[in-house]
């Protein structure tokens, strides 16, 4: 039995890391998060030849193994700690073959740790194309490595890349410059004062707050105490460092690497022209936008309806076909209306990652940010927070963590305080069934009444995420430096591959993620609606003949009403109408009420919590749709969901913070609970006056 | 008055001469900005800002504000 290599993949975002990461596992990967922090995870196992297999990590991208962020932060912590078991035996830096010179200040810095260092050039499909061509021989011997050519693109030269990981113990482990040049009496002291710790290590920790290894702890704590100097003065030999390094980095590409510039072609200019144009680059962006949503309403509509009527018929199908029992309505009644309410979202979350994964792929996502930065100013915003609040349409908690690359902390911060406003996959189904109930089918301009409306709930969500944002950027007093880096990276071909795995791996974590507590609701709700206490619930089926005994009910009519009986003095009928009175002015009732408590859960649960509600003691296959639109207001009389009361519960799910999993994330990323219990109250009381008025006005 | 990266019109090149490190953060002199690389203007966004910048074959944005406190040398074609 051979142990597994551990490999840990490093490179500059955008240099193909992760194509290079699929290319080695496949599908044999996993996406986690790091035990305490929200940063992913992806691990995966490769098969090398002679029966070896590598554990691989890919980790985040970064610039240099000086952190700027969370993510960053991961890459040092597992360098620099000898005892996590991810430690790696050989670190894979992932390069691009145009960006080179840059990529290659990372390979310095990781070589600086020696730790066996294994250097892949990446995209070698565009060297004809760049007019760039190699002397690998050179790069190796001066860079003090291996390197393995690649194109993921092509699927070439991976089989070498395996060899090259298979054979890590022959790769050097010299540093391939000595940066400590850069100040030799400083460093010569440093190395007296800790002689049994890499120097390089001593170096990161003392410019930078690093955390790694408790069992080294002691030590790190009075590395991080040896101040000699000041921070002016460490900062200006950072500087110094980095400048020396590109001089070496330079001198080796003198001879290793040659550019016939004449050779080069130039589409990035030609695009660039036109996608961040003045005018055609905003058209085109609100184009990709529009087809987008599109995409999310009308296209997924078809698979929706079919996996609603799939689950109508199988809870129909559970239970004529089983005994009859509690488990049999368990079943029937509870998880598998339950299930159906997970399931109905895979067409729409697949669609929204899809489209997503293709604009982060094709470079095109960074093209949006440099057109949006001036405008998003204005609001107080950053032109990358127009990531979070495109994601966001998708799910606020990946939104959240995608503002980490805002540098200016208020910009951040009021990104994430916004971002929940953005109309996230999850109040999709509740727009969608309560559109399709109050929402009359007909056509305007040739779009559908119904999809403008649901264009418009976007709409409004955005324009409310951006409003606030400016009245945020007037009352917070926060003082940070505005400063804003993009790289703008060559445009690409998404990968198919790259792209499949991104939306099969997101919707997986979605409905598992989600699923998880959907069912548990699912089967709580049903409990609740199936039981309860006293007289009323136990008795029901004599009250209710009592009380219906002059008329001459049919005997279906009568256990209608003797379900529906029980269910109002069941557990959660007690709990529905004791909050009422407070939801009443908005036009619902207490099913209503109890579904939109359930949704704090998460607000996906709306339409499973009424599909479960209402399945209880019913009989009839069903699908929910037409269960809803059955419903009657017991006060006004007239079915449940009219058009007052239908627009007040959209515009209260457009702005009510719903989501237990965005507050604790926010908590997280912001370090306190100031600001998500702020998001709560804020938005759930703007919610219910809108919400209010919307029903009072239109009724 | 020496010229400042934030001055550079549509297409022009230069050579960065100076940076006044307070105001520039470290990440961007990784990526390139640093006394002595090569520096095109590729594009101005609508607005005038952000800048869409070539520095030393790195493609980046940053807004004017940042540029300002990058000195440079003007190269005019010859």
């Amino acid at each position: 039995m051979s142990k597994q290599i551990n490999v840990a993949l490093i490179g500059n975002p955008n240099t193909g890391k992760t194509s290079v990461f699929n290319a080695l596992t496949g599908l044999n990967q996993k996406v986690g998060n790091y035990p305490g922090i929200t940063v992913e995870k992806k691990e995966g196992i490769c098969k090398l030849p002679r029966g070896v297999k590598a554990h691989i990590i890919d980790l985040p991208g970064t610039y240099s193994l000086n952190a700027s962020s969370l993510d960053e932060n991961v890459v040092i912590e597992l360098l620099l700690n000898k005892n996590d078991k991810d430690f790696p035996d050989i670190a894979v830096v992932v390069s691009d073959v145009e960006n080179l010179k840059r990529n290659l200040l990372l390979f310095t810095q990781i070589k600086d740790l020696e730790i066996p260092t294994l250097l892949v050039i990446n995209m070698s499909d565009r060297m004809n194309y760049k007019g760039i061509s190699l002397n690998i021989d050179y790069l190796e011997e001066h860079l003090q490595t291996k390197i393995a050519l690649i194109s993921t693109r092509k699927n070439e030269g991976i089989g070498r890349l395996k060899d090259l990981i298979a054979n890590f113990k022959d790769l050097p482990i010299t540093p391939c410059l000595n940066a400590s040049e850069i100040d030799q009496d400083y460093f010569d002291n440093l190395r007296k004062a800790f002689p049994n710790q890499l120097l390089y290590k001593l170096w990161l920790v003392i410019t930078q707050d690093v955390n790694f290894g408790k069992t080294d702890r002691k030590e790190i704590d009075a590395v991080a105490n040896f101040k000699t100097k000041s921070k002016g003065d460490l900062k200006r030999l950072q500087q110094k460092e980095t400048i020396k390094r590109y001089q070496f980095i330079n001198n080796v590409l003198k001879k290793g690497q040659t550019i016939d510039v004449s050779q080069a072609k130039d589409l990035r200019t030609k695009l660039d022209r036109i996608l961040t144009h003045k005018v055609w680059g905003y058209a085109i962006f609100f184009v990709i936008l529009l087809t987008l949503f599109q995409a999310i309403y009308d296209w997924s509509s078809v698979p929706m309806d079919f996996i609603d009527n799939v689950f109508a018929s199988l809870s129909e199908w559970a239970k004529d076909m089983l005994p009859n029992g509690a488990f049999t309505n368990l079943l029937a009644e509870g998880i598998i209306p339950g299930l159906g309410g997970i399931v109905i979202f895979i067409p729409q979350i697949a669609f929204l990652f899809l489209f997503i994964a293709i604009l982060e792929e094709s470079g095109y996502m960074s093209r949006v940010v440099f057109l949006m930065d001036r405008v998003m100013r204005r609001f107080g915003l950053s032109g990358k927070s127009v990531v979070p609040l495109i994601s966001g349409t998708a799910c606020a908690i990946p939104a959240v963590m995608a503002t980490r690359n805002i540098e200016s902390w208020k910009e951040r911060l009021i990104t994430i305080l916004v971002t929940p406003f953005t109309t996230c996959s999850a109040r999709l189904p509740v727009y969608l069934i309560i559109i399709s109930l109050v929402i009359p089918e007909g056509r305007f301009l040739g779009l559908g009444y119904q999809a403008l409306t649901l264009m418009l709930l976007y709409l409004i969500g955005f324009g409310v995420a951006v409003i606030s944002a400016y009245i945020l950027n007037k009352i917070l007093k926060i003082k940070s430096k505005t400063f804003f880096v993009v790289e703008m990276p060559n445009y690409k071909l998404p990968l198919f591959k790259n792209v499949a795995l991104t939306v099969i791996e997101k919707t997986k974590s979605f409905i598992f993620g989600a699923g998880k507590i959907i069912l548990a609701i699912s089967i709580i709700l049903w409990f609740l609606a199936s039981y309860g206490p006293g007289e009323q619930f136990h008795n029901a089926e004599n009250i209710v003949k009592a009380e219906y005994i002059t008329q001459n009910l049919t005997e279906e009519d009568l256990q209608q009403k003797i379900a529906s009986h029980k269910l109002e003095y069941s557990f959660i009928g007690i709990t529905g109408r004791a909050i009422e009175p407070v939801i009443r002015p908005l036009g619902y009732d207490w099913k209503i009420g109890i579904a939109i408590i359930s949704s704090f859960a998460a607000r996906e649960v709306f339409v499973g919590t009424l599909a479960t509600i209402y399945s209880v003691g019913s009989d009839d296959e069903e699908t929910i749709k037409n269960r809803m639109a059955g419903e009657v207001n017991l006060v006004l009389g007239g079915p449940l969901f009219t058009f007052a009361s239908g627009i007040s519960l959209l515009l209260f799910y457009a702005f009510a913070m719903q989501c237990m999993s965005t507050l604790a994330i926010v908590k997280r990323e912001t370090n306190s609970w100031k600001w998500p219990l702020l998001q709560l109250v804020i938005m759930t009381v703007f919610a219910y006056i809108v919400a209010l008025l919307a029903f009072q006005f239109l009724k | 008055m020496q010229d400042t990266l934030a001055h550079l019109k549509h297409g022009e090149k230069g050579i960065i001469t100076d940076i006044s490190s307070i105001h520039i953060p470290l990440k961007l002199l990784e990526m390139g900005c640093l006394p002595g690389n090569f520096v095109q203007l590729v594009q101005l966004a609508p607005f005038q800002d952000p800048m869409y910048l070539n520095i030393n074959g790195t493609h980046l944005a940053i807004r004017k504000e940042t540029a300002s406190h990058i000195l440079i040398d003007k190269i005019t074609d010859e």
